[in-house]
């Protein structure tokens, strides 16, 4: 198992914690020798000139994976750059997120995907990369699909926008499954959508705001569930965020379809109520929706219909947001309040979850959809991340104390963009430590490099 | 004696504070509106004098900030604060340095910084005005229409409007009418609902008087969703228009005829039009309103236009009298602000 990322060597022991991972939970002390983990039990002794860290009080977890980051670089570094991102992911206590192909230019060629995967090598989260389905996500044609899955791209996405055409869908269905590679895809069928900047509904009737109704998202989700019973390539759904769509993928599984599906947080924290103040940060695509859509994606995340919960971390430059609400860009960060927005809404005192629950949504359930975890072959050179925390593991890990309380201040994020929802919010549950492949790189919430 | 100055006393104190701003009519409420009206009254007197202006303002600066092309409520709005002394800066989209590509966020600062005490806002987005109430440290901000949110000036002058044609008839003063004149009042309101600033604006008004507020639309330009909106909805114009004590037509803009709204012009004018038809099945005392620009000939026959219970051209006038009471209720009772000292001014939503 050759890895191309180095490790950091020495030793660390992560103490006091209890450990949580896809086998279960224990207390237990974790030891890392130069960047794997070397023993895991109770009371371990300290090596000498070990690190330590301390984990009383906290879970001690696989390192975080996003199945959904948008890095910007190439072409919008005034926003984000896979440093200024990796840096807020660390801080999130991811280890691994996956860069979302909609850059300028897109991650449609194995250059463009090359210079990013080459950005993330130093940085201190890893970085694997989406491919477009389509060339430049104009939907017209297909994108290299089969060079960039020799650079171990598994997931490709035209996301930012779906693909409309029925047909190209179709054949970028029957081209992937003969890769072995899944295409994801974000549900919009845009005659439907019909220019809305919120969800259609309630609130924007009142607002006089152009809305964009549920079954633009439903109707492309239908489309797609039949292209996949149809070619039998696998999909991932992006960013679910309608009761109506969470039912659709719920029956598709039950079928036995090859689906999975990610929810992002603000579409089982917020709802459209909170845009009617206009303010352009809760301009979002897919949209804040109803309360009851809040609730289904809740109850998809509790009974597995949707399988991870992933940021859709979207930078935009202050100066683009602060624009009226229609002229705003869509999208909100979410890397560095992920995890705790998820314990608080879902793990909290009336939460349906327990933290651990809640883990798995963010740790081996993602990294088996990006095909990151120890026993997927390739992962395109990166570490393994997800897996148990057992001796020979990558020490990849992500220390969480549930019972803090917090609240996300804007200036001080690690983003080069300051669009977060939650500013003000309080949140349960903040991140104490992230161990990239062994090397400490947050310590007591503040990131090391 | 027709004098430049108001004598004293004779511009009623405040009784209801509003504002800061004035950015939706659900800021005002019954008791806000109420309050806009009556003052209105007094400076409708004030229009009817040789010199119709008197020293309220004087000091202040007004700038309208017109991102979308008007013309009625941008003269009307400057005619109010001219009438009230103020100075009047007039800033438009097509000769400012938006066209350069300046933000929306660096022009309300850049113009505050002048030492404006309040934009008068026009945008088409909804919610501009909401935002630059928020970015604003000292100015008073009035929503001048945004999008299909709201234009709530227009509702108040259309209620001003509806309640001194209810006076004259009885022989009385609006004043002594009160808001009890729109208790159970029959409110039809006729048209593009769905793309319709002043609806909204209207929906909320009369409701907040007290009236009944029927929509008559066909489903494609109704609001997706009439949630929470104090309303009934008929689809039939011919079965609703011989109830209603006002009937409120709206502008179809040409675009919205083009076949992905409503089929053609010539259909909604035959199912939801004021045709001359129609305008027989009216009782004998509905009033007829519209916001203007009206198309003859799609929203309201040219003869209706015409009808004596037709108040376009009086709604135009009683604008200037409402938006002086707006402006006064918001600016007149406070010191003018000093431009190094910013007011406190709660955020707005």
């Amino acid at each position: 198992m050759a890895e191309d990322v180095g490790v950091a060597t020495g030793r660390l022991l992560v103490r006091g914690g209890e450990v949580v991972d896809a086998t279960g939970s224990r207390r237990a002390d974790v030891l890392v020798i130069d960047g794997v983990v070397e023993e895991v039990g109770a009371s371990l002794a300290t090596p000498a000139g070990a690190t330590v860290l301390d984990a009383e009080g906290a879970l001690v977890s696989p390192g975080l994976v996003d199945l959904h980051t948008h890095l910007r670089q190439p072409g919008r570094e005034e926003a984000e750059t896979v440093e200024s991102g990796a840096r807020a992911a660390a801080l999130g206590g991811y280890t691994a997120v996956v860069a979302m192909p909609n850059t300028e230019p897109a991650i449609d060629s194995a250059a463009v995907a090359r210079q990013v995967l080459d950005l993330g090598r130093g940085a201190p989260c890893e970085v694997a990369v989406a491919g477009a389905i389509t060339a430049g996500r104009r939907g017209e044609a297909l994108a290299p699909m089969a060079e960039l899955a020799h650079l171990g791209v598994v997931l490709f996405t035209d996301d930012g926008t779906g693909v409309q055409d029925g047909s190209l869908m179709r054949r970028a269905l029957d081209y992937a499954r003969g890769l072995g590679v899944t295409l994801a895809q974000h549900c919009e069928d845009e005659s439907l959508a019909c220019g809305g900047v919120m969800h259609e509904g309630a609130w924007s009737s009142r607002l006089g705001l152009p809305g964009m109704p549920s079954v633009a998202e439903e109707a492309m989700v239908a489309r797609d569930l039949a292209l996949v019973r149809l070619t039998g390539a696998p999909m991932h759904f992006l960013h679910l965020s309608t009761a109506g769509s969470i039912e659709l993928v719920r029956q598709a599984k039950a079928e036995g379809l090859p689906v999975t599906a990610e929810a992002a947080p603000h579409h089982f924290a917020l709802d459209h109520s909170v845009v009617a103040g206009y303010d352009p940060v809760f301009r979002v695509n897919p949209p804040l929706r109803t309360t009851a859509d809040v609730a289904a994606v809740k109850a998809g995340l509790v009974d597995g219909t949707i399988d991870a919960v992933a940021t859709d971390h979207a930078p935009h430059a202050p100066e683009t947001k602060d624009a009226p609400f229609d002229q705003a860009p869509a999208g909100m960060l979410g890397l560095e309040s992920a995890l705790a927005v998820a314990l608080t809404e879902l793990a909290g005192p009336d939460g349906p979850l327990s933290a651990r629950e809640v883990l798995a949504l963010f740790t081996w359930r993602p990294a088996a959809i990006a095909r990151l975890g120890p026993n997927d072959e390739r992962r395109g050179g990166h570490s393994a991340h997800g897996g148990p925390i057992v001796p020979g593991a990558a020490a990849n890990l992500c220390v969480v104390d549930p019972a803090v309380r917090w609240e996300v201040d804007p200036a001080s994020l690690a983003s080069r963009s300051r669009n977060t929802p939650y500013a003000g919010r309080p949140l349960l549950g903040r991140v104490r430590h992230t161990v990239l492949r062994g090397e400490p790189v947050v310590v007591d919430s503040k990131v090391q490099r | 004696m027709s004098g430049t100055a108001l004598e004293a006393g004779s511009i009623p104190a405040p009784r209801a504070s509003i504002g800061p701003h004035l950015l939706s009519i659900a800021d005002l409420g019954h008791d806000g509106i109420a309050e806009i009206l009556r003052v209105a009254e007094a400076f409708a007197e004030v229009e009817r004098r040789a010199i119709p202006k008197v020293p309220t303002l004087r000091g202040r600066v007004v700038a309208t900030l017109f991102f979308e092309e008007s013309t009625r409520t941008r003269l009307s709005f400057e005619t109010a604060a001219k009438r009230l002394s103020a100075d009047v800066l007039s800033f438009s989209v097509s000769t400012s340095s938006v066209k350069k590509g300046e933000s929306l966020r660096d022009t309300v600062e850049t113009v505050e910084a002048m030492g404006i005490d309040t934009m008068i806002v026009r945008h088409s987005s909804a919610g501009a005005p909401a935002q630059v109430a928020r970015w604003a440290k000292r100015s008073r901000v009035i929503n001048a229409g945004d999008g299909w949110h709201e234009h709530p000036t227009q509702a108040l002058l259309d209620c001003f409007t509806v309640r001194q044609v209810l006076a004259e008839r009885q022989g009385r003063d609006p004043g002594e009418l009160g808001t009890g004149c729109f208790e159970g009042l029959s409110v039809l309101i006729v048209g593009d609902i769905r793309h319709s600033r002043v609806a909204r604006s209207a929906v909320l008004a009369y409701n907040a008087l007290g009236a009944r507020v029927t929509l008559v639309a066909p489903g494609s330009l109704l609001p997706p969703s009439l949630e929470g909106w104090p309303v009934e909805v008929a689809t039939d114009l011919d079965a609703a228009i011989g109830r209603a004590d006002v009937v409120s037509l709206l502008r179809l803009q040409a675009e919205r005829g083009s076949g992905s709204f409503v089929p053609s012009l010539r259909e909604y004018t035959a199912e939801w039009g004021l045709t001359n038809e129609r305008a027989r099945l009216l009782g004998p005392d509905t009033i007829v309103t519209h916001p203007g620009p009206m198309v003859r000939g799609v929203e309201i026959a040219a003869d209706v236009a015409e009808l004596a219970n037709t108040v376009v051209t009086r709604q135009v006038t009683n604008g200037v009298a409402v938006r002086m009471a707006v402006l006064f209720l918001l600016l007149g009772t406070d010191p003018p602000a000093a431009p190094d000292e910013p007011r406190k001014v709660p955020a707005h939503g």
